[in-house]
């Protein structure tokens, strides 16, 4: 692929930036032009978070990707991945955890979470992969590593070379916790099967 | 050579470690923040975090003046607070090179207004330079240093936050030493600006100013992408690679060095062009002064003035398209004080005992959101204490409903103490918060003066908020655990009933220094059994809790509450559990009105 642009979502406080850092990582490895965008600066965590990565073999103009452009969404947060929605081009793939988090408007009554998030957004996007949280968590043994599993599964989707993925990965997690991130990434890499 | 991919604050890190700036001095502010953090790890600078914006600039100064090359860096209303030795820079001129690096925040995403400082460059006639990449961020800065010593100017490096925050390739170079200058001989005329001084070097300005209209002309920086000649565009900063996306073919005027303005080569370029148009978020900055010449130039006509611009709204722009919004109906997660916050409590209490609060700036403000609905005022650092002042005089001692002021154990270093002088000394009786979490926690928990640690890591005196009360004469110091809520009530009752002014200290550490340390925290259970699900808890708007809404019960999600127990003080019917205890609080808290 020329072009690669992938939109990273969640919640502050679940992983969606070193996520990013890892992504993009991997991009200037793998001898792509990159640019990656996220608004960050507020220290208190569960706001929504978005990052932009935008890989491409020529050059990276903007580091925001225009609407309906994205090939990938990967959502931490079933309602982030909802909203996240207009980016996705028409052939995008999404990758998203099933995982629900009320925002405080929605707890309060204010608001209503959308009911059946996963069956509308798979209804206009055939290539939608929702995984359930909770197994996944149980299989890789911790819930920090969600992350790692999510960038596995994206890894599935692109011709980029599995030892660039690991040596970036082993370079940024914390050292006690390699071999375990090492076995999220391998079991995300089996979303698709 | 080795490439990294850098952040454009990380580049401008590089940028003044590679040409040598021995000296680095800014207070934390979004999106300007990761600046100074980035310098710190390069041990040839030294860097510190200053008091306030004023402060790091004059230190900056400073060192310019003796010869150094300086850099500082601050949020655009940063240059609010360092506006006054800014204006006066611009006439003295300095020894060694200076840069200011003002981060302005189009679509304020963590600001409270959207100036655009660029009008600063021509008000204070200082030239300035705008990176559209890290790259750039990273070559603007040497070259800001060069242009300061060779003009004898400050020079204002100005970003915004995409420039700030977004990562792109940078190829890095190894650090050069600046030439080395003996100290610098007494030389009054320039360095001290009495009147008679100082209108000798207004008149210099303006030969400088020339000068530098000159350099703008001939600058690479200033460069001409050609194209065909239906559509041009001028343009700068992050605007250029929108540009650069949605109209790859068209002819671009990219501007590096915004003012002075090269006006002959922009008159070229638009005489060559059927059409052209100034692409530039915020001010019609550019347009109005092409304008001004007689350039014809179209701009803000098409191109919208509010917050941020991207590939989408410049192309639809251009080509007039109006995309339909989609109306989507999703709800908003708005960021909360984070489960177990400090200032929790402050709020609770406040908004039970029915106070009307005058806020500042911090993670604090987030006290103005529903549950807790508790700030009434709020409009920059400092205020939060000197409004109070204002309001209460106003009404005579004795406004319609009490009032209370807050600031944060930041801010008030940064600009607290100056209005709590004036309290004091003007015979005011304000009641007034120090939320001090030991910590500049809102941009990322940064030190400061009361943390006793230096921005360089090493161990600093500890200035003591209580002491620097009492010797700006506040009889009535109070120290307090904002989690006791019974203390804190207490004391917030006996010092808004009394006739002289009271500070309130409320102590314990952002919860994100507790992560730090490593702190095992142990969640609180509900009782799903007692919980009636009358949702009293949640008023303490905790992102921590969460109602099942099939189940008509609260639940405190594991993962993330740390059994602080603020919410558990409200709860009707004592259904919270604590280490397999049931928390019995001593006194029910309310949510509004005392009884
Ligand atoms: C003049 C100015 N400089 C910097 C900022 C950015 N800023 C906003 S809040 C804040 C820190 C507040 O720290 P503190 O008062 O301790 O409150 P906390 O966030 O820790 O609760 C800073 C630096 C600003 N808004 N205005
Ligand atoms: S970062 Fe610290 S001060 Fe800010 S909301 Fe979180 S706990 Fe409170
Ligand atoms: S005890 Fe209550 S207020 Fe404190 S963190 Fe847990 S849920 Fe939030």
């Amino acid at each position: 692929m020329n072009k690669i642009d992938i939109l990273i979502v969640g919640v502050g406080g679940q992983g969606v930036i070193l996520a990013s850092e890892i992504l993009s990582d991997v991009g200037l490895k793998a001898g792509y032009d990159v640019k990656k965008s996220e608004i960050h600066g507020m220290s208190q965590r569960g706001g929504s978070v978005s990052s932009d990565i935008r890989f491409n073999k020529n050059k990276v103009f903007s580091p925001i990707i225009p609407a309906a452009t994205a090939d990938f969404i990967l959502g931490f947060e079933k309602l982030e991945t909802f909203r996240a929605l207009p980016s996705i081009n028409e052939k995008g793939i999404i990758i998203s955890s099933d995982f629900r988090l009320d925002p405080m408007t929605v707890s309060t009554g204010a608001a209503q979470y959308p009911a059946a998030i996963e069956e509308t957004i798979k209804k206009t996007h055939g290539k939608t992969y929702f995984f359930n949280e909770e197994g996944i968590v149980k299989k890789i043994g911790n819930p920090k590593a969600i992350n790692i599993y999510i960038l596995g599964a994206l890894a599935s989707f692109l011709e980029i070379e599995k030892d660039l993925w690991t040596d970036v990965i082993k370079s940024r997690v914390p050292p006690a916790t390699v071999a375990l991130n090492i076995a999220a990434f391998n079991e995300g890499m089996d979303i698709a099967r | 050579m080795e490439k990294k991919l850098l952040s454009g604050n990380e580049a401008i890190a590089r940028g003044a470690w590679e040409a040598g700036v021995v000296l680095a001095a800014a207070y934390p502010g979004t999106p300007s923040t990761e600046i100074l953090e980035n310098i710190a790890k390069y041990k040839d600078i030294y860097s510190e975090w200053s008091t306030n914006e004023k402060v790091a600039f004059e230190v900056a100064l400073g060192a310019a003046f003796s010869g150094k090359r300086s850099i500082c860096a601050m949020k655009h209303v940063g240059l609010n607070v360092a506006a006054d030795p800014y204006f006066t820079a611009s006439y003295t001129g300095i020894e060694g090179g200076f840069v200011i690096v003002s981060a302005d925040d189009p679509g304020m995403h963590s600001s409270q207004n959207e100036q655009d400082n660029r009008n600063y460059a021509k008000f204070a006639k200082i030239p300035m330079l705008e990176p559209s990449d890290s790259q750039e961020a990273k070559d603007f800065v040497k070259a800001a240093l060069e242009i300061s010593e060779k003009y004898d100017t400050p020079v204002l490096l100005r970003i915004t936050t995409r420039i700030a925050h977004s990562k792109s390739i940078v190829e890095l170079l190894p650090r050069t030493e600046a030439p080395q200058k003996p100290f610098p001989e007494k030389n009054p005329k320039k360095y001290v600006t009495i009147p008679a001084h100082a209108r000798v070097k207004r008149a210099k300005i303006e030969e400088r100013s020339a000068a530098l209209a000159e350099l703008s002309e001939e600058i690479p920086l200033n460069k001409e992408e050609s194209g065909g000649t239906e559509l041009g565009f001028i343009t700068s900063g992050i605007s250029y690679q929108y540009i650069k996306e949605s109209f790859p073919e068209a002819a671009v005027l990219k501007l590096a060095m915004t003012h002075p303005l090269p006006f002959k080569k922009a008159g070229a370029f638009v005489k060559k062009m059927k059409r052209t148009v100034v692409v530039e978020e915020l001010d019609a900055y550019i347009e109005t002064e092409l304008k001004a010449r007689g350039i014809t130039v179209e701009g803000k006509n098409v191109i919208p003035v509010l917050g941020e611009l991207n590939t989408d709204i410049v192309r639809n722009a251009i080509k007039d398209i109006r995309p339909e919004k989609p109306a989507a109906n999703i709800p908003v997660r708005p960021p909360a004080l984070c489960p177990g916050c400090p200032h929790r409590g402050v709020f609770v209490v406040l908004r039970e005992l029915g106070l009307r609060v005058v806020g500042d700036i911090g993670c604090y403000t987030l006290g103005v959101l529903p549950p807790l609905s508790s700030i009434d005022w709020q409009v920059c650092m400092g205020a939060g204490i000197s409004m109070v002042q204002g309001i209460e005089k106003a009404w005579k001692d004795a406004p319609a409903e009490k009032i209370v002021g807050m600031v944060g154990d930041s801010t008030f270093f940064h600009s607290g103490i100056t209005g709590l002088i004036d309290v004091v000394y003007n015979k005011g009786k304000g009641t007034l918060f120090v939320v001090d979490n030991s910590t500049t926690a809102m941009t990322g928990v940064q030190d400061h003066p009361g943390t006793g640690r230096t921005l360089m890591g090493e161990p600093a005196e500890k200035i003591d908020i209580k002491e620097i009360c009492r010797a700006c004469g506040v009889k009535e110091v109070y120290e307090v655990n904002p989690h006791d809520l019974d203390e804190l009530y207490d004391i917030v009752e006996k010092a808004v009933a009394s006739p002289v002014p009271s500070v309130i200290i409320t102590k314990l550490p952002c919860v994100l220094l507790r992560f730090k340390a490593k702190e095992r925290f142990v969640p609180i259970v509900i009782d799903q059994e007692k919980c009636i699900g009358c949702k009293t808890c949640l008023s303490v708007g905790c992102p921590a809790l969460s109602f099942d809404t099939e189940k008509k019960k609260m639940i405190a999600i594991p993962f993330m509450c740390v059994g602080c127990e603020v919410c558990s003080a409200l709860c009707p019917v004592e259904a919270h559990m604590h280490n397999g205890e049931r928390i019995r609080p001593k006194r029910k808290h309310k949510i509004r009105g005392k009884k």
